[in-house]
This record gives C-alpha cells, sequence and structure tokens, in this order.
C-alpha cells in the first residue's frame, strides 16, 4: 500500500524529537522567544532550534544559525538566557550546531503561514520548483494580493536570507524568504 | 581527499582555520567600504549581506582557530577577536586578491567573480575534509558560496556587456588583478602537510575547474580573459600589499584603542 505523506518527513522527525523530549517546558517557554529580524516567527518555527538540555539550575540550547553571518545569534542568545531564568534557570550555554547546515525546510508549516501573513513570502511560494536558484524570469506569490505576476529586483532583501520582489499587480515590493 | 592516518599537529590546524578565516574577513571588510556607496540602494543591501556572509565564515574559522589553541595551550582567553583584531600585518596571511582596495565597481566586480568562484570549488573540497569541524564550516558557507557567484556573473554580464566605458572598465579591472590569481592555486609546506593528512583543499587542482568557469563568464560579458605572464604572490607568508595595513587600521581601530569594549 502506498502511503501519501501529508506531512513534510523532515518536520515529522522534528516534532517527534521535541515531543520526545523530557524537558517540554523548556520548549514551550522558547515558543515565546522570536527571532529578532522576524517577530513573527519563534526559534522552533523557523526551524533553528535543535536541542535543549537541562541540569538543575543550568541548560543548554543547541541552535543552528541561519546564515553564517546572521547579526540576530546573540540577540538569540540573549533572549533564550533571558526567558529560561522566569523558569529558575540560572545560567543558559547556548551550543552553535554547524553541521547539518540549516535549511528552509526545516521552517514548520505554521511558521510558513505566519510568515505569509506578516508580509514575508515563504520559500515555498515560489511558482514551480523552489529549489531551484532565482532568476529575472522568477515568480513567487505575492504575499499581500496573492498574484504570482511579480518580478525580482534584488537576490538579497534586507537581510541575507531574503530577496525582493515587486507585485505588478498590486505594485507593492515585497521580500521572499529563500530557498537554503 | 583521503584518509590518513598521520598526526597532525594542532598548531598546524590553527594556523590553517586562520587563513582562512583571513581570506574570508579581509574580502568581507573590503565589501562593506560599499555599503552606502553601490550604484542603487537594492545593491547596497546585496553587497552588504554578501559581506556579512564572508564575516560569518571568518568568524567560524577563527572561533574554531581560538578553541584550539585555547585547548593546546590550556588558556581560555583566545576568543575570535584575538584573530581579528590583535594581530598586524605580517600576521595575516590572506591571499593578496582579497586584500586589493575597492577600486571602481568593475574593479570590485572583477576581483569578486574570480573570488567567488573560487571559493565555490574550493568549499566543495573543504566540505570532504577530515576535519569535522571544517567540512561543516564549509557545508554551511557553500551554501552561501552559491549565491554569491550568481550574483558576481550577473554583474560581470552587465558591466561587460553593457556601455562602453563600463565594458572598458571591466577589462582594464580584470587585466590588473589577473596577476594576483596564481597564489590561490598554489600550496606552501604547511598546507601541503594537511593535505596530506586529508585536512586542508589541494587547491592545485582546482585551478582548471575555475578557470573553465570564469573564463566562460568573462567571454559571455565579451571580455577578454589576460593573456599576462606576470604574477604576484606572498600573502599566505604575510607579505602584503600596501593595501593591506590601511584596511586593518580601520577594521581594528576600536578594539585597539578600547581594549575589551562591548556594546
Amino acid at each position: 500500500m502506498q502511503v501519501i505523506p501529508t506531512k513534510n518527513p523532515i518536520q515529522f522527525e522534528r516534532e517527534q524529537f521535541r515531543r520526545n523530549s523530557k524537558y517540554p517546558e523548556l520548549w514551550d517557554c522558547l515558543d515565546q522567544v522570536k527571532d529578532p529580524e522576524i517577530p513573527a516567527l519563534s526559534l522552533w518555527d523557523i526551524g533553528i532550534l535543535k536541542d535543549i538540555k537541562r541540569q538543575g539550575n543550568q541548560a543548554s540550547v543547541t541552535i543552528t544559525p541561519t546564515y553564517s553571518g546572521c547579526p540576530a545569534m546573540d540577540a538569540i542568545s540573549e533572549d533564550v538566557t533571558i526567558a529560561f531564568k522566569a523558569l529558575g534557570i540560572e545560567k543558559t550555554v547556548i551550543i552553535t550546531e554547524l553541521s547539518p547546515p540549516w535549511t528552509t525546510d526545516w521552517m514548520t508549516d505554521k511558521g510558513r503561514n505566519q510568515l505569509r501573513d506578516y508580509g514575508i513570502a515563504p520559500p515555498n511560494d515560489v511558482v514551480g520548483d523552489h529549489e531551484q536558484p532565482l532568476n529575472s524570469e522568477s515568480q513567487v506569490l505575492c504575499p499581500q494580493c496573492g498574484s504570482a505576476d511579480t518580478k525580482l529586483l534584488s537576490e538579497f532583501g534586507s537581510t541575507a536570507c531574503k530577496a525582493l520582489f515587486q507585485c505588478n499587480s498590486c505594485h507593492e515590493s515585497f521580500d521572499l524568504f529563500k530557498h537554503i | 581527499m583521503t584518509s590518513s592516518t598521520e598526526t597532525v599537529s594542532t598548531q598546524d590546524i590553527i594556523d590553517y582555520a586562520t587563513r582562512l578565516g583571513d581570506d574570508a574577513i579581509v574580502i568581507g571588510h573590503r565589501l562593506s567600504e560599499w555599503v552606502s556607496k553601490a550604484p542603487f540602494i537594492e545593491e547596497d543591501v546585496a553587497i552588504g549581506n554578501v559581506s556579512l556572509d564572508f564575516l560569518g565564515h571568518a568568524r567560524m574559522y577563527y572561533t574554531y582557530a581560538a578553541e584550539v589553541s585555547n585547548k593546546q595551550n590550556g588558556t581560555d582567553d583566545v576568543t575570535e577577536d584575538t584573530f581579528a583584531y590583535l594581530r598586524d600585518e605580517r600576521q595575516f596571511q590572506n591571499h593578496l586578491l582579497h586584500e586589493l582596495h575597492k577600486g571602481d565597481f568593475a574593479y570590485t566586480t572583477a576581483r569578486q567573480l574570480l573570488v567567488d568562484v573560487y571559493n565555490k570549488y574550493f568549499l566543495e573540497q573543504l566540505e570532504k575534509s577530515n576535519d569535522a569541524t571544517l567540512a561543516a564550516i564549509a557545508m554551511k558557507a557553500s551554501k552561501e558560496s552559491k549565491y554569491h557567484c550568481r550574483r558576481s556573473k550577473d554583474w560581470t554580464l552587465r558591466l561587460g556587456d553593457g556601455t562602453s566605458e563600463s565594458h572598458e572598465r571591466m577589462q582594464v579591472a580584470l587585466n590588473d588583478i589577473w596577476g594576483y590569481t596564481h597564489e590561490l592555486f598554489e600550496l606552501d609546506e604547511l598546507e601541503q602537510r594537511l593535505v596530506d593528512a586529508g585536512v586542508a583543499v589541494d587547491c592545485t587542482t582546482l585551478k582548471a575547474d575555475w578557470l573553465k568557469e570564469v573564463t566562460a563568464i568573462i567571454e559571455e560579458a565579451t571580455l577578454t580573459v589576460p593573456d599576462q605572464d606576470w604574477a604576484v604572490r606572498g600573502g599566505r607568508q604575510g607579505y602584503h600589499t600596501e593595501h593591506l595595513g590601511h584596511l586593518l587600521t580601520e577594521m581594528q581601530f576600536v578594539h585597539r584603542s578600547f581594549p575589551g569594549a562591548k556594546w
């Protein structure tokens, strides 16, 4: 019998990992910590939160950075430490894990929808194969009006993870969160 | 890269990671000089992002060098900043190509094309290093370098196949820069030892692919691959052009004036 997956297997694996954790309250706590540059997304939804461990009043949080020069990493470390202080955790160590490298495939479905609502097109809103490199013909569904009649303005948007597009239908410019 | 049972000296690893960090920070800083001066605002943002990517690569290499260094010497006070801010010109071992001045936009574009295509092939090989940390850094950086290559190619085509002025400037830039590319494909004793141990990239093997790809782009841009027999080398030994000292002066000023400053 052929099984038709309704959920992306990578996301399924992440969810299972989280469900099996001994520290569900810590994962839930970090749902309040958002990416400082995209406040619509939590660390979990953007897919950079890999693991949480606790020993008494100390915790370690493993994070995989999005882009290597991402200036948000320092702010994220501080925000996590502050969030955990409320749970009585005095010392939080942030472990940066480079391998395997972060990919937009780790972003949750909820995260993708939130991104779109926030005005940023999620990586899978590219018309056609979203894993192909962008070019001047690339079209992305406009997060404002849904039109596919859009054009690429620049492959690099307001942050390293985004590209800049303009919608020919509603004339708004918008960011695309690039597939990586 | 082949695996080897030879033991690798930790000092060699520190030096190699530092060199790769030097390449990244120097080109990253150079690109940042364009911020607010690029041809138009989208490009201003793009060049800032590419600069930031290189800065990120430098941080990963330096952080690794610091980790190994602390472990080797039983210290805990060496950090990425030690490498970035507290070394002088002669201690930097970046390739000279990376430090050349920013020049006009054609000059920056020509240099960036040569650097980005080199990086793409270099990182592909470093991913196979049997040093797990270097391989992980390469995997991370490699994804970004593909975006960099496309941007450099687009600009090369746009300027080379643009107006007679932009074409002329691109050709002059390529001619001025070409002699600095040779050292990218050379190994010194340190790197040879690490190549033998399966840690470093044998960059002598990258030249054919690199030359093929940049030649195709240069010719598509109606430009000519320089046919010159001059070469400048010495970056990996700490012998630099006049440009590096000025760059470091600006980059290190705050840290040296206010040691340990944080914000």
